[in-house]
Protein backbone atom coordinates (compact mmCIF):
# COMPACT_ATOMS: atom_id res chain seq x y z
CA UNK A 1 0.00 0.00 0.00
CA UNK A 2 1.68 3.00 -1.15
CA UNK A 3 0.86 6.54 0.35
CA UNK A 4 1.00 9.51 -1.95
CA UNK A 5 0.21 13.18 -2.25
CA UNK A 6 -1.34 14.58 -5.00
CA UNK A 7 -2.48 18.37 -5.59
CA UNK A 8 -5.96 19.06 -7.26
CA UNK A 9 -6.48 19.61 -10.07
CA UNK A 10 -3.94 17.79 -11.73
CA UNK A 11 -3.10 15.92 -15.08
CA UNK A 12 -3.93 12.46 -16.61
CA UNK A 13 -0.09 11.66 -16.40
CA UNK A 14 -0.25 12.16 -12.65
CA UNK A 15 -4.12 10.03 -12.79
CA UNK A 16 -2.14 7.21 -14.81
CA UNK A 17 0.87 6.70 -11.97
CA UNK A 18 -2.05 6.40 -9.78
CA UNK A 19 -2.60 2.43 -8.62
CA UNK A 20 -5.41 0.23 -7.47
CA UNK A 21 -5.00 0.37 -3.81
CA UNK A 22 -2.59 3.75 -3.49
CA UNK A 23 -3.78 5.72 -0.21
CA UNK A 24 -3.78 9.24 -1.36
CA UNK A 25 -3.24 12.93 0.60
CA UNK A 26 -5.75 15.13 -1.93
CA UNK A 27 -4.85 18.80 -1.52
CA UNK A 28 -6.15 21.60 -3.45
CA UNK A 29 -9.45 22.69 -5.04
CA UNK A 30 -12.68 20.08 -5.36
CA UNK A 31 -15.88 20.20 -5.95
CA UNK A 32 -19.01 18.82 -4.52
CA UNK A 33 -21.84 17.37 -6.49
CA UNK A 34 -24.46 14.75 -5.94
CA UNK A 35 -27.46 13.40 -7.17
CA UNK A 36 -29.68 16.47 -8.13
CA UNK A 37 -26.86 18.71 -9.44
CA UNK A 38 -25.28 16.01 -11.79
CA UNK A 39 -28.74 15.81 -12.90
CA UNK A 40 -28.68 19.50 -13.75
CA UNK A 41 -25.36 19.33 -15.21
CA UNK A 42 -26.38 16.22 -17.49
CA UNK A 43 -29.47 18.87 -18.54
CA UNK A 44 -27.55 22.18 -19.39
CA UNK A 45 -24.91 20.02 -21.69
CA UNK A 46 -27.57 18.31 -23.51
CA UNK A 47 -28.90 21.96 -23.82
CA UNK A 48 -25.71 22.85 -25.24
CA UNK A 49 -25.11 25.38 -21.99
CA UNK A 50 -21.56 25.49 -20.23
CA UNK A 51 -20.98 23.48 -16.80
CA UNK A 52 -21.00 26.05 -13.54
CA UNK A 53 -17.18 25.35 -13.57
CA UNK A 54 -14.11 24.12 -15.33
CA UNK A 55 -14.17 20.53 -15.35
CA UNK A 56 -10.69 20.16 -16.96
CA UNK A 57 -8.09 18.24 -14.56
CA UNK A 58 -11.08 18.55 -11.53
CA UNK A 59 -12.31 16.19 -8.86
CA UNK A 60 -15.91 15.59 -7.57
CA UNK A 61 -16.43 14.82 -4.58
CA UNK A 62 -20.01 12.89 -4.11
CA UNK A 63 -21.37 14.48 -0.76
CA UNK A 64 -23.90 16.61 0.58
CA UNK A 65 -22.76 17.98 3.77
CA UNK A 66 -24.66 18.88 7.44
CA UNK A 67 -24.89 22.32 8.00
CA UNK A 68 -21.90 24.28 9.27
CA UNK A 69 -21.69 25.59 13.28
CA UNK A 70 -20.61 29.05 13.23
CA UNK A 71 -17.06 29.64 12.45
CA UNK A 72 -16.69 26.24 11.27
CA UNK A 73 -15.98 25.95 7.50
CA UNK A 74 -18.51 22.60 7.26
CA UNK A 75 -20.39 20.47 8.77
CA UNK A 76 -20.17 16.66 8.73
CA UNK A 77 -18.70 16.00 5.35
CA UNK A 78 -18.29 12.04 4.01
CA UNK A 79 -19.11 10.56 0.62
CA UNK A 80 -22.53 9.33 -0.70
CA UNK A 81 -22.76 5.87 -2.57
CA UNK A 82 -21.23 6.71 -6.09
CA UNK A 83 -23.77 4.36 -8.16
CA UNK A 84 -26.29 7.26 -8.16
CA UNK A 85 -24.56 9.06 -10.56
CA UNK A 86 -23.22 6.26 -13.13
CA UNK A 87 -25.28 7.43 -15.21
CA UNK A 88 -23.83 11.13 -15.61
CA UNK A 89 -20.20 10.33 -15.28
CA UNK A 90 -18.98 8.69 -18.50
CA UNK A 91 -19.53 12.36 -20.17
CA UNK A 92 -18.02 14.57 -17.62
CA UNK A 93 -14.84 12.52 -17.65
CA UNK A 94 -14.93 12.66 -21.69
CA UNK A 95 -15.42 16.24 -20.59
CA UNK A 96 -11.65 16.05 -18.91
CA UNK A 97 -13.04 15.52 -15.33
CA UNK A 98 -10.04 13.33 -13.69
CA UNK A 99 -11.36 11.96 -10.37
CA UNK A 100 -14.62 11.49 -8.60
CA UNK A 101 -14.26 10.49 -4.53
CA UNK A 102 -17.60 9.03 -3.13
CA UNK A 103 -18.10 5.14 -2.09
CA UNK A 104 -19.07 1.81 -3.43
CA UNK A 105 -19.49 -0.17 -6.41
CA UNK A 106 -19.40 1.80 -10.26
CA UNK A 107 -21.51 0.38 -13.31
CA UNK A 108 -19.07 -0.73 -15.83
CA UNK A 109 -19.45 2.11 -18.05
CA UNK A 110 -17.95 4.35 -15.60
CA UNK A 111 -15.03 1.57 -15.59
CA UNK A 112 -14.59 2.47 -19.23
CA UNK A 113 -14.80 5.94 -19.37
CA UNK A 114 -11.79 6.00 -16.38
CA UNK A 115 -9.62 3.98 -18.46
CA UNK A 116 -10.52 5.93 -21.51
CA UNK A 117 -9.59 9.16 -20.20
CA UNK A 118 -6.45 8.41 -17.77
CA UNK A 119 -9.07 9.24 -14.39
CA UNK A 120 -9.24 7.82 -10.98
CA UNK A 121 -12.12 6.78 -8.67
CA UNK A 122 -11.27 7.17 -5.23
CA UNK A 123 -12.71 6.20 -1.91
CA UNK A 124 -13.28 7.73 0.74
CA UNK A 125 -14.75 5.92 4.54
CA UNK A 126 -18.07 5.86 4.11
CA UNK A 127 -19.42 7.08 8.03
CA UNK A 128 -16.99 9.23 8.67
CA UNK A 129 -18.23 12.82 8.06
CA UNK A 130 -17.16 14.25 10.86
CA UNK A 131 -13.10 12.74 10.77
CA UNK A 132 -13.20 13.94 6.74
CA UNK A 133 -14.59 17.48 7.21
CA UNK A 134 -11.30 17.84 9.17
CA UNK A 135 -9.63 18.10 6.12
CA UNK A 136 -11.70 20.85 4.68
CA UNK A 137 -10.56 24.23 5.00
CA UNK A 138 -13.02 26.16 3.52
CA UNK A 139 -16.23 25.86 1.51
CA UNK A 140 -18.04 27.93 -0.97
CA UNK A 141 -21.50 27.05 -2.67
CA UNK A 142 -20.67 28.00 -6.62
CA UNK A 143 -23.83 27.03 -8.05
CA UNK A 144 -27.30 25.46 -7.58
CA UNK A 145 -27.88 26.98 -4.20
CA UNK A 146 -31.54 26.00 -4.31
CA UNK A 147 -30.72 22.46 -3.85
CA UNK A 148 -29.26 23.66 -0.16
CA UNK A 149 -27.28 20.32 1.02
CA UNK A 150 -27.01 19.18 -3.16
CA UNK A 151 -25.51 22.58 -4.20
CA UNK A 152 -22.35 22.74 -5.80
CA UNK A 153 -19.65 23.55 -3.25
CA UNK A 154 -16.21 24.42 -4.00
CA UNK A 155 -13.84 23.25 -1.70
CA UNK A 156 -10.50 23.92 -0.76
CA UNK A 157 -8.89 20.34 0.95
CA UNK A 158 -5.70 19.95 3.27
CA UNK A 159 -4.40 16.37 2.71
CA UNK A 160 -8.42 14.87 2.48
CA UNK A 161 -7.72 11.14 2.56
CA UNK A 162 -8.77 9.08 -0.23
CA UNK A 163 -7.73 5.24 -1.35
CA UNK A 164 -7.88 4.66 -5.34
CA UNK A 165 -10.54 1.68 -5.68
CA UNK A 166 -10.60 2.35 -10.03
CA UNK A 167 -7.40 3.37 -11.26
CA UNK A 168 -6.55 4.33 -14.90
CA UNK A 169 -5.66 0.37 -16.18
CA UNK A 170 -9.19 -0.14 -14.98
CA UNK A 171 -8.29 -2.71 -12.21
CA UNK A 172 -10.64 -2.64 -8.79
CA UNK A 173 -9.81 -2.29 -5.49
CA UNK A 174 -13.34 -3.67 -4.35
CA UNK A 175 -12.96 -7.11 -6.14
CA UNK A 176 -9.32 -7.58 -5.27
CA UNK A 177 -9.55 -7.07 -1.95
CA UNK A 178 -12.73 -9.04 -1.22
CA UNK A 179 -11.01 -12.26 -3.49
CA UNK A 180 -7.83 -11.53 -0.85
CA UNK A 181 -9.88 -12.19 2.60
CA UNK A 182 -12.55 -14.54 1.37
CA UNK A 183 -12.51 -17.76 3.43
CA UNK B 1 -54.90 7.60 33.88
CA UNK B 2 -51.72 9.94 33.56
CA UNK B 3 -51.72 13.08 31.64
CA UNK B 4 -48.79 13.89 28.89
CA UNK B 5 -48.29 17.09 27.14
CA UNK B 6 -47.79 17.77 23.84
CA UNK B 7 -44.43 20.18 24.59
CA UNK B 8 -42.98 17.53 26.58
CA UNK B 9 -42.74 14.70 23.71
CA UNK B 10 -41.76 18.21 21.25
CA UNK B 11 -38.32 18.50 23.43
CA UNK B 12 -37.60 15.23 24.27
CA UNK B 13 -38.02 14.25 20.43
CA UNK B 14 -35.87 17.43 19.37
CA UNK B 15 -33.01 16.26 22.18
CA UNK B 16 -32.94 12.79 20.91
CA UNK B 17 -32.17 13.44 17.17
CA UNK B 18 -29.86 15.90 18.26
CA UNK B 19 -28.54 12.72 20.63
CA UNK B 20 -28.87 10.27 18.40
CA UNK B 21 -26.78 11.90 15.66
CA UNK B 22 -23.63 12.49 18.12
CA UNK B 23 -23.35 10.12 20.18
CA UNK B 24 -23.66 6.14 19.51
CA UNK B 25 -24.56 3.52 22.32
CA UNK B 26 -22.07 1.71 24.16
CA UNK B 27 -23.14 -1.45 22.73
CA UNK B 28 -21.99 0.35 19.53
CA UNK B 29 -18.41 1.73 20.53
CA UNK B 30 -17.45 -1.85 22.14
CA UNK B 31 -18.46 -3.76 19.15
CA UNK B 32 -15.94 -1.49 16.90
CA UNK B 33 -13.37 -1.74 19.66
CA UNK B 34 -13.29 -5.15 19.65
CA UNK B 35 -13.62 -5.90 16.05
CA UNK B 36 -10.76 -3.21 15.31
CA UNK B 37 -8.50 -5.69 17.73
CA UNK B 38 -9.53 -8.66 15.11
CA UNK B 39 -9.52 -7.55 11.73
CA UNK B 40 -7.00 -9.39 9.38
CA UNK B 41 -6.33 -6.91 6.88
CA UNK B 42 -4.36 -3.56 7.93
CA UNK B 43 -5.83 -0.98 5.87
CA UNK B 44 -9.41 -2.57 7.55
CA UNK B 45 -7.85 -2.11 10.49
CA UNK B 46 -6.91 1.33 9.91
CA UNK B 47 -10.38 1.75 8.94
CA UNK B 48 -11.71 0.54 12.00
CA UNK B 49 -9.55 2.78 13.89
CA UNK B 50 -10.64 6.10 12.10
CA UNK B 51 -14.17 5.31 12.98
CA UNK B 52 -13.65 5.34 16.14
CA UNK B 53 -11.58 8.43 15.59
CA UNK B 54 -14.63 9.61 14.15
CA UNK B 55 -17.03 9.03 17.02
CA UNK B 56 -14.35 11.13 19.04
CA UNK B 57 -15.08 13.86 17.03
CA UNK B 58 -18.41 13.64 16.35
CA UNK B 59 -18.92 13.99 20.48
CA UNK B 60 -16.36 16.71 21.14
CA UNK B 61 -16.56 18.81 18.47
CA UNK B 62 -20.43 18.31 17.81
CA UNK B 63 -20.36 17.43 14.22
CA UNK B 64 -22.68 14.72 13.27
CA UNK B 65 -21.38 10.97 13.15
CA UNK B 66 -22.30 11.25 9.86
CA UNK B 67 -23.49 13.73 7.31
CA UNK B 68 -26.64 11.73 6.64
CA UNK B 69 -28.37 12.23 9.78
CA UNK B 70 -31.02 10.43 7.61
CA UNK B 71 -34.97 9.91 7.46
CA UNK B 72 -35.98 10.02 10.89
CA UNK B 73 -37.62 6.85 12.09
CA UNK B 74 -39.46 7.19 15.26
CA UNK B 75 -41.02 3.79 17.29
CA UNK B 76 -43.57 5.51 19.94
CA UNK B 77 -44.58 2.46 22.17
CA UNK B 78 -47.92 4.12 24.12
CA UNK B 79 -49.11 3.14 27.12
CA UNK B 80 -52.85 2.61 26.73
CA UNK B 81 -53.56 4.91 30.01
CA UNK B 82 -51.86 7.47 29.10
CA UNK B 83 -53.47 10.50 27.62
CA UNK B 84 -51.89 12.99 25.30
CA UNK B 85 -53.03 16.79 25.61
CA UNK B 86 -52.04 19.91 24.48
CA UNK B 87 -52.31 18.81 20.19
CA UNK B 88 -52.03 16.48 17.76
CA UNK B 89 -49.51 13.34 18.90
CA UNK B 90 -48.31 13.25 15.50
CA UNK B 91 -47.38 17.04 15.23
CA UNK B 92 -45.92 17.14 17.87
CA UNK B 93 -43.17 13.95 16.86
CA UNK B 94 -42.64 16.22 13.69
CA UNK B 95 -42.30 19.36 15.49
CA UNK B 96 -39.70 17.99 17.58
CA UNK B 97 -37.88 16.21 14.46
CA UNK B 98 -37.86 19.54 12.91
CA UNK B 99 -36.75 21.39 16.37
CA UNK B 100 -33.64 19.13 16.33
CA UNK B 101 -32.87 19.45 12.73
CA UNK B 102 -32.60 22.45 12.68
CA UNK B 103 -31.20 23.69 15.97
CA UNK B 104 -28.27 20.98 15.88
CA UNK B 105 -27.10 21.43 12.47
CA UNK B 106 -28.53 18.12 11.32
CA UNK B 107 -28.81 17.55 7.31
CA UNK B 108 -32.49 18.20 6.00
CA UNK B 109 -33.04 15.21 4.06
CA UNK B 110 -36.60 14.16 2.92
CA UNK B 111 -38.52 15.38 0.12
CA UNK B 112 -41.91 16.53 0.31
CA UNK B 113 -43.13 13.64 -2.67
CA UNK B 114 -40.87 10.99 -3.97
CA UNK B 115 -41.39 11.88 -7.76
CA UNK B 116 -41.28 15.36 -7.97
CA UNK B 117 -38.70 15.51 -4.73
CA UNK B 118 -38.85 18.88 -3.44
CA UNK B 119 -37.32 19.03 0.00
CA UNK B 120 -39.23 19.76 3.00
CA UNK B 121 -36.36 22.01 4.07
CA UNK B 122 -36.65 20.61 7.92
CA UNK B 123 -36.95 16.58 7.60
CA UNK B 124 -40.29 16.26 8.26
CA UNK B 125 -42.15 14.27 8.35
CA UNK B 126 -40.96 11.61 10.38
CA UNK B 127 -41.23 7.70 9.63
CA UNK B 128 -43.36 7.15 12.69
CA UNK B 129 -44.68 3.44 13.95
CA UNK B 130 -47.08 3.64 16.73
CA UNK B 131 -47.43 0.05 18.86
CA UNK B 132 -50.12 0.59 21.74
CA UNK B 133 -48.56 -1.36 25.27
CA UNK B 134 -49.66 -1.52 28.54
CA UNK B 135 -49.18 1.33 31.46
CA UNK B 136 -49.00 4.77 31.89
CA UNK B 137 -45.30 5.90 30.13
CA UNK B 138 -44.63 6.58 26.65
CA UNK B 139 -41.12 4.62 25.63
CA UNK B 140 -39.61 6.75 22.23
CA UNK B 141 -37.00 5.87 20.31
CA UNK B 142 -35.43 7.72 17.72
CA UNK B 143 -33.44 5.93 15.38
CA UNK B 144 -32.37 8.73 12.25
CA UNK B 145 -31.97 6.09 9.03
CA UNK B 146 -29.21 6.79 6.95
CA UNK B 147 -30.04 5.93 3.18
CA UNK B 148 -26.90 4.67 1.92
CA UNK B 149 -27.48 1.35 3.75
CA UNK B 150 -31.53 1.60 3.31
CA UNK B 151 -31.21 1.24 -0.46
CA UNK B 152 -29.44 -2.07 -0.28
CA UNK B 153 -32.01 -3.59 1.96
CA UNK B 154 -34.42 -6.46 0.91
CA UNK B 155 -37.38 -8.18 1.52
CA UNK B 156 -37.56 -11.78 0.03
CA UNK B 157 -41.12 -13.55 -0.04
CA UNK B 158 -39.82 -16.73 0.34
CA UNK B 159 -42.03 -20.36 0.39
CA UNK B 160 -42.26 -22.38 3.87
CA UNK B 161 -40.39 -25.22 2.08
CA UNK B 162 -37.52 -22.96 1.89
CA UNK B 163 -36.99 -23.29 5.60
CA UNK B 164 -33.59 -22.23 7.16
CA UNK B 165 -31.40 -22.73 4.51
CA UNK B 166 -33.83 -20.31 2.53
CA UNK B 167 -33.40 -17.36 5.10
CA UNK B 168 -29.75 -17.77 5.89
CA UNK B 169 -29.11 -17.45 1.38
CA UNK B 170 -31.23 -14.63 1.48
CA UNK B 171 -29.70 -12.76 4.21
CA UNK B 172 -26.03 -14.05 2.89
CA UNK B 173 -27.03 -12.98 -0.94
CA UNK B 174 -28.48 -9.17 0.32
CA UNK B 175 -25.38 -8.61 2.56
CA UNK B 176 -23.07 -9.47 -0.51
CA UNK B 177 -25.11 -7.65 -3.43
CA UNK B 178 -24.66 -4.78 -0.66
CA UNK B 179 -20.70 -4.94 -0.81
CA UNK B 180 -19.29 -1.53 -0.18
CA UNK B 181 -22.11 0.97 -0.63
CA UNK B 182 -23.80 -0.15 3.00
CA UNK B 183 -20.86 1.25 4.76
CA UNK B 184 -19.64 -1.65 6.22
CA UNK B 185 -19.06 -2.92 9.01
CA UNK B 186 -22.51 -3.18 9.19
CA UNK B 187 -25.45 -4.20 11.20
CA UNK B 188 -28.04 -6.58 9.73
CA UNK B 189 -31.93 -6.35 10.85
CA UNK B 190 -33.39 -9.23 9.78
CA UNK B 191 -37.37 -9.87 10.37
CA UNK B 192 -38.69 -13.19 9.52
CA UNK B 193 -42.57 -13.85 9.34
CA UNK B 194 -45.73 -11.43 9.56
CA UNK B 195 -46.81 -10.13 6.19
CA UNK B 196 -45.04 -8.25 3.48
CA UNK B 197 -45.12 -5.17 5.45
CA UNK B 198 -44.86 -6.63 9.09
CA UNK B 199 -41.09 -8.56 8.45
CA UNK B 200 -39.71 -5.13 7.15
CA UNK B 201 -41.05 -3.55 10.28
CA UNK B 202 -39.41 -6.43 12.37
CA UNK B 203 -36.14 -6.15 10.27
CA UNK B 204 -36.32 -2.22 10.81
CA UNK B 205 -36.68 -2.72 15.29
CA UNK B 206 -34.18 -5.71 14.82
CA UNK B 207 -31.84 -2.51 14.38
CA UNK B 208 -32.30 -0.97 17.90
CA UNK B 209 -31.61 -4.37 19.63
CA UNK B 210 -27.86 -3.85 21.33
CA UNK B 211 -25.43 -5.57 18.74
CA UNK B 212 -24.44 -7.96 21.82
CA UNK B 213 -27.53 -9.13 22.38
CA UNK B 214 -28.24 -12.19 20.57
CA UNK B 215 -31.92 -13.72 20.51
CA UNK B 216 -34.14 -15.25 23.51
CA UNK B 217 -35.11 -18.34 20.76
CA UNK B 218 -31.90 -20.87 20.23
CA UNK B 219 -32.91 -21.37 16.67
CA UNK B 220 -33.26 -18.04 16.25
CA UNK B 221 -30.04 -17.12 18.39
CA UNK B 222 -28.21 -19.93 16.02
CA UNK B 223 -29.13 -18.51 12.78
CA UNK B 224 -27.63 -15.35 14.28
CA UNK B 225 -24.64 -16.27 15.16
CA UNK B 226 -24.14 -18.66 12.30
CA UNK B 227 -24.92 -16.02 9.61
CA UNK B 228 -22.15 -13.45 11.01
CA UNK B 229 -19.43 -15.81 10.97
CA UNK B 230 -20.67 -16.12 7.52
CA UNK B 231 -20.76 -12.82 6.20
CA UNK B 232 -17.55 -12.08 8.14
CA UNK B 233 -16.08 -14.56 5.89
CA UNK B 234 -17.01 -13.06 2.51
CA UNK B 235 -13.77 -10.61 2.34
CA UNK B 236 -15.84 -7.56 1.90
CA UNK B 237 -14.13 -6.23 4.98
CA UNK B 238 -14.70 -2.23 6.63
CA UNK B 239 -15.31 0.05 3.74
CA UNK B 240 -15.71 -2.84 1.54
CA UNK B 241 -12.12 -2.27 0.83
CA UNK B 242 -11.06 -6.45 1.89
CA UNK B 243 -10.81 -7.62 5.77
CA UNK B 244 -12.03 -10.03 7.68
CA UNK B 245 -15.18 -7.53 9.73
CA UNK B 246 -18.38 -6.78 7.20
CA UNK B 247 -20.99 -7.23 9.96
CA UNK B 248 -20.75 -6.44 13.77
CA UNK B 249 -24.23 -8.39 14.34
CA UNK B 250 -26.97 -9.58 13.00
CA UNK B 251 -30.26 -9.47 14.88
CA UNK B 252 -33.17 -11.29 13.86
CA UNK B 253 -37.06 -10.54 15.01
CA UNK B 254 -39.46 -13.27 14.63
CA UNK B 255 -43.14 -13.11 14.35
CA UNK B 256 -46.23 -15.63 14.06
CA UNK B 257 -46.97 -15.68 9.94
CA UNK B 258 -49.47 -17.57 7.46
CA UNK B 259 -49.44 -21.26 6.34
CA UNK B 260 -48.33 -20.41 2.91
CA UNK B 261 -45.69 -17.64 3.58
CA UNK B 262 -42.06 -17.10 4.59
CA UNK B 263 -41.48 -13.81 4.81
CA UNK B 264 -37.99 -12.43 5.58
CA UNK B 265 -36.83 -8.34 5.51
CA UNK B 266 -33.66 -7.27 5.80
CA UNK B 267 -32.73 -3.85 6.90
CA UNK B 268 -29.20 -3.31 6.36
CA UNK B 269 -27.86 -0.68 8.50
CA UNK B 270 -24.27 0.57 8.33
CA UNK B 271 -21.58 1.01 11.17
CA UNK B 272 -23.44 4.45 12.14
CA UNK B 273 -26.78 2.23 13.81
CA UNK B 274 -28.01 5.61 15.62
CA UNK B 275 -30.77 4.99 17.98
CA UNK B 276 -31.60 6.72 21.21
CA UNK B 277 -34.33 5.36 23.81
CA UNK B 278 -36.28 7.68 26.02
CA UNK B 279 -39.28 6.87 28.79
CA UNK B 280 -41.87 9.62 29.04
Amino acid sequence: MAEKQITVPYDEKTARDLHCGDYVYLTGTIYTARDAAHKRMYEALAEGNGLPFDIEGQVIYYMGPSPAREGRAIGSAGPTTASRMDKYTPSLLDLGLKGMIGKGKRAEAVREAIVRNGAVYFAAVGGAGALLSKAIVSSEVIAYDDLGTEAIRKLEVKDFPVIVVIDGEGNNLYERAIEAYRV
Amino acid sequence: MRIIRVEEIVRNIKEMCIEANHYLTEDMKLALKEAEKKEKSPLGKQILHQLEDNLQIAAQDMIPICQDTGMAVIFMEIGQDVHVEGGLLTDAVNEGVRQGYREGYLRKSVVADPVLRENTKDNTPAVIHYDIVEGEQIRITVAPKGFGSENMSRVFMLKPADGVEGIKNAVLEAVREAGPNACPPVVVGVGIGGTFEKCALLAKKALTRPVGERSKLPYVREMEEELLEKINQSGIGPGGLGGSTTALAVNINTYPTHIAGLPVAVNMCCHVNRHCVRVL
